[in-house]
């Protein structure tokens, strides 16, 4: 049997994860392995899709849509999220903005031997801003996002969600 | 060049049921606003993120003109929105730009390249259907009335003059009559969020 095709996570129930939670925007920009994702996303009328051109912006303009009444999601890459830094800090914790960021888990192995510095530092980051975290790697996983879901309504703060299956679901 | 006291001034009467966000204008809109519950002065959060934020609250409402104040410093670190804001195309959107050629809180050090830059040619190419530029009020007042009654997105920049602070940042006086978080929940509140 195929391993990756019973334990991946796939962009369907990513996709069911979001409508049963009532996403109405993903504010994006596209990692290495979501185009399977995306093709779903863009068929899906209850969703807006919002591209931005470098992570960061993707926090200010999900505080805009939150704080007018719609309820982002943010879909990037750990690389990505890094580098927003100070729009995380600003945007979503500086006005308890309850998003949930889905976030690619580029270079993550199980064993933790990893030849990629944006896995070595990506746990670090979140620990260091006090944003808490789930990692999701098949479709037995995917409650853990509705969790994080709840938690940051509950919580009114950032929560994210790694992906873990960065290399099997969401490129199939 | 303009005082962004008196664009800010010659603006208000246009302002109707709008959302504003005042960007670095919020020092003189606080004073000059008659529905502040609409507006969302939050200071700055993190630089470059004015035009992010006025944009979520563009999209979650449509029914709703949102106006922003940004700023060049704001734009400059951020240029890719202008593209993201160009493509979601949000016709209730209105971005006025205050140029004041500096970094007027840090001491009035030159933004790069100040003296040669086009904001309303760099938003015309990033994709925004209207884009206008001003240097002097009575045609920015004059400009006014056309540019709020058509549909966004349009840019606005308006060249101003710079006010440069050098005092210590504690004893620089304090615009900000609420907490961020106050903000926040007035306008959610105005909007008649979560009810």
């Amino acid at each position: 049997m195929n391993e990756s095709a019973t334990v991946a996570l796939s962009p369907e129930t990513v996709l069911s994860e979001m409508k049963k939670n009532g996403v109405t925007h993903v504010v994006w920009l596209p990692d290495s392995e979501t185009n399977w994702l995306y093709l779903l996303m863009k068929a899906e009328p209850s969703l807006r899709l919002v591209g931005v051109s470098r992570e960061g912006h993707a926090c200010s303009i999900a505080a805009g849509l939150w704080a007018g009444g719609a309820k982002p999601l943010v879909l990037i890459q750990n690389t990505g999220m890094m580098e927003s830094g100070d729009s995380l800090r600003g945007w979503l914790l500086g006005l308890n903005v309850p998003v949930v960021l889905l976030v690619g888990y580029r270079g993550w192995t199980r064993h933790g031997v990893t030849q990629d510095t944006a896995a070595t530092y990506t746990e670090r980051f979140l620990m260091a801003f006090g944003i808490n975290y789930y990692l999701v790697e098949s479709d037995a996983d995917a409650p853990r996002i509705s969790i994080a879901f709840e938690e940051a309504e509950r919580t009114k703060r950032p929560v994210v969600v790694l992906v873990g299956d960065e290399y099997h679901g969401f490129n199939r | 060049m303009i005082h962004t006291a008196e664009m800010l001034k010659a603006f208000a009467p246009y302002r109707e049921n709008a959302v504003v966000v005042p960007g670095r204008g919020g020092r003189y809109w606080t004073e000059l606003t008659t529905h502040p519950d609409l507006d969302a002065p939050l200071g700055d959060p993190a630089m470059g993120g004015q035009a992010g934020f006025a944009l979520g609250l563009a999209l979650a409402r449509p029914d709703k003109k949102v106006i922003l104040f940004d700023s060049e410093g704001d734009i400059l670190m951020s240029l890719g929105m202008l593209v993201t804001i160009a493509e979601q195309q949000p016709a209730n959107f209105y971005h006025f730009l205050i140029d004041n050629g500096c970094y007027a809180t840090t001491g009035g050090q030159p933004v790069p390249n100040a003296d040669n830059i086009a904001y309303d040619v760099i938003a015309r190419g990033a994709g925004y259907p209207r884009a206008f530029a001003f240097s002097e009020l009575t045609q920015f007042s004059a400009g006014l009335p056309d540019i709020l009654n058509k549909p966004g997105p349009v840019f606005v920049a308006a060249k101003v003059v710079p006010e440069v602070e050098n005092a210590p940042i504690g004893r620089r006086r304090r615009w900000q009559t609420r907490t961020r978080d106050q903000v926040i929940k007035d306008l959610r509140a105005e909007l008649r969020i979560g009810e």
